[in-house]
């Protein structure tokens, strides 16, 4: 996945609409703030998610952070790699680290998502 | 505004991630916990633990204070010798765990840093008339730790004196590039290795020496999980003024035949006191941490708390450390742990998780 073509949360959340299937995942900069990613915790198919709620939870060896869904519809798909090897999150963001699909109404934009220019100066401000 | 220690600046232009810990800035990591954890528990890590108070204690009276304020017995120590110990309140909780160095001409005490000020002034007000020169040595020093298997062999002719002769929880006085420092076979690790104690303005010198001889810098969240599997407590988690050394299972650490000394008295009835929670390990099912404050629980009803808890690095386990009713602290006793709303099966194990192996038995 090519992070210009993203779209993104304020947490750190990146999504990629085609048709009326969303692909959400974790910005490389939020984990490589949680560095060492231990568990995560993902909904089941065909459970509603809302946009801004929690889906699920990510735990490194250090804390346990929230996961919060960029659009709303029902779930489509769940990366069951991750139960086993959740080091793919870190290893490659963009893509087999991917979280969940997410199937959306149609008409469904993205357009309250940053774009990758707002979302880097977002992180910017971030970083100190 | 947070303290740093002389190492701070080195910390930052390395990776170092800081947090605030204990009133000071610290890292937490610079490149990964587990890196950092495994390279402890198979090589050699470096940790900056400047932020541990260090106080000195000189003069004839020394010895009467430390006794009084000191749940272990300092009048036993040898010169050279290093012990655990609690300083508790007259309640017999504890007000910090601390480490005491004996020495011919003197003492030294080594602190948490979040008890600092607290202890010096615990012992300021117990001084008394009593001839005892308190000094604080936190700011003029640097305090730095070398701990995992390679640790001992990667000091060869760093400083004048041979670490490799130091007995366990002994320590010595030698020389660092001409100037004194204090070398001892302690940590805070559950593997073998030494801390230092030096002059403040060699702290860069000295660690960037231990960097190019191959230690890996760790942080405050590989000490964490380290001592975690080791099991030792950490104040202000496993240890706080409300929690006796008993239920911490550190008993062997209070000498209630040495005489009398702050909280004795309080700590006799409560040795006995059966209703007190105790502190146990638990190793739980699946891979989710139960964190501090999670609950515990048998037949429908809390029995306890977590105080610490990860999913171990090398044991690849979530564990934890708890307070515990005493009918549920056997080992084999089963319970469930509420991780964020969900429930986690669990077992009381032997402490410590963790344990290198090792020849001779540990003396403290």
């Amino acid at each position: 996945m090519d992070p210009k073509t993203l779209r993104y949360t304020k947490t750190h959340e990146w999504a990629y609409l085609e048709g009326d299937l969303c692909t959400v995942g974790l910005t490389k900069f939020a984990v490589d703030q949680l560095t060492d990613i231990i568990y995560i915790d993902l909904p089941d198919v065909d459970d509603p998610v809302t946009a801004g709620e929690s889906f699920g939870e990510i735990e490194s060896v250090k804390a346990v952070s929230d996961l919060y869904s960029p659009v709303s519809g029902d779930i489509s798909a769940v990366n069951e790699k991750l139960q086993t090897d959740p080091t793919l999150i870190s290893s490659d963001p963009y893509g087999k680290g991917w979280l969940i699909k997410v199937k959306v109404e149609k008409g469904t934009t993205l357009d309250h998502l940053m774009t990758l220019d707002q979302y880097e100066k977002q992180i910017a401000s971030e970083e100190h | 505004m947070a303290l740093r220690t002389p190492l701070y600046d080195w910390h930052v232009r390395h990776g170092g991630r800081m947090i605030a810990f204990g009133g000071w800035d610290m890292p937490v990591q610079y490149t990964s916990i587990i890196e950092e954890h495994q390279a402890v528990r198979t090589a050699a890590g470096l940790f900056d633990i400047s932020h541990m108070g260090r106080l000195t204690f000189a003069g004839v009276d020394a010895l009467a204070l430390l006794q009084q304020v000191y749940s272990n017995n300092a009048a036993t120590m040898k010169d050279g010798q290093v012990r655990y110990g609690l300083i508790c309140n007259e309640r017999g909780g504890i007000r910090d765990d601390v480490l005491v160095y004996r020495w011919s001409h003197g003492w030294t005490m080594v602190v948490n840093a979040s008890n600092r000020v607290k202890i010096v002034n615990w012992l300021t007000q117990h001084k008394a008339g009593r001839a005892v020169e308190i000094t604080d040595q936190t700011m003029t020093t640097c305090m730095i730790a070398v701990q995992g298997p390679q640790a001992l062999a990667l000091c060869q002719g760093l400083i004048e004196a041979d670490a490799g002769q130091l007995a366990y929880y002994h320590a010595m006085r030698t020389r660092y590039r001409g100037h004194t420092c204090v070398v001892s076979r302690t940590g805070y690790t559950g593997e073998d290795g030494i801390e230092l104690i030096a002059p403040a303005e060699q702290a860069v010198e000295l660690w960037t020496e231990l960097v190019s001889r191959g230690a890996k810098p760790c942080g405050l969240g590989a000490r964490d999980t380290l001592r975690l599997e080791a099991a030792m407590p950490l104040y202000g988690h496993e240890l706080s003024e409300e929690i006796d050394p008993f239920q911490a299972g550190l008993g062997w650490a209070v000498k209630l035949d040495k005489g009398d000394f702050i909280g004795r008295d309080a700590l006799v009835r409560r040795r006995e006191d059966a209703t007190l929670p105790r502190r146990v390990g638990l190793e739980l099912a699946g891979h989710r941490a139960a964190r501090e404050g999670s609950t515990v629980w048998r037949d429908g009803r809390i029995i306890g708390r977590v105080t610490s808890g990860t999913v171990t690095p090398t044991l690849h386990k979530a564990i934890a450390m708890a307070y515990l009713e005493p009918a549920f602290t056997a080992i084999g006793t089963l319970c469930t742990v509420d991780v964020r709303g969900k429930t986690a099966e669990a077992r009381v194990v032997p402490l410590p998780f963790y344990q290198r192996p090792r020849k001779e038995t540990a003396c403290r």
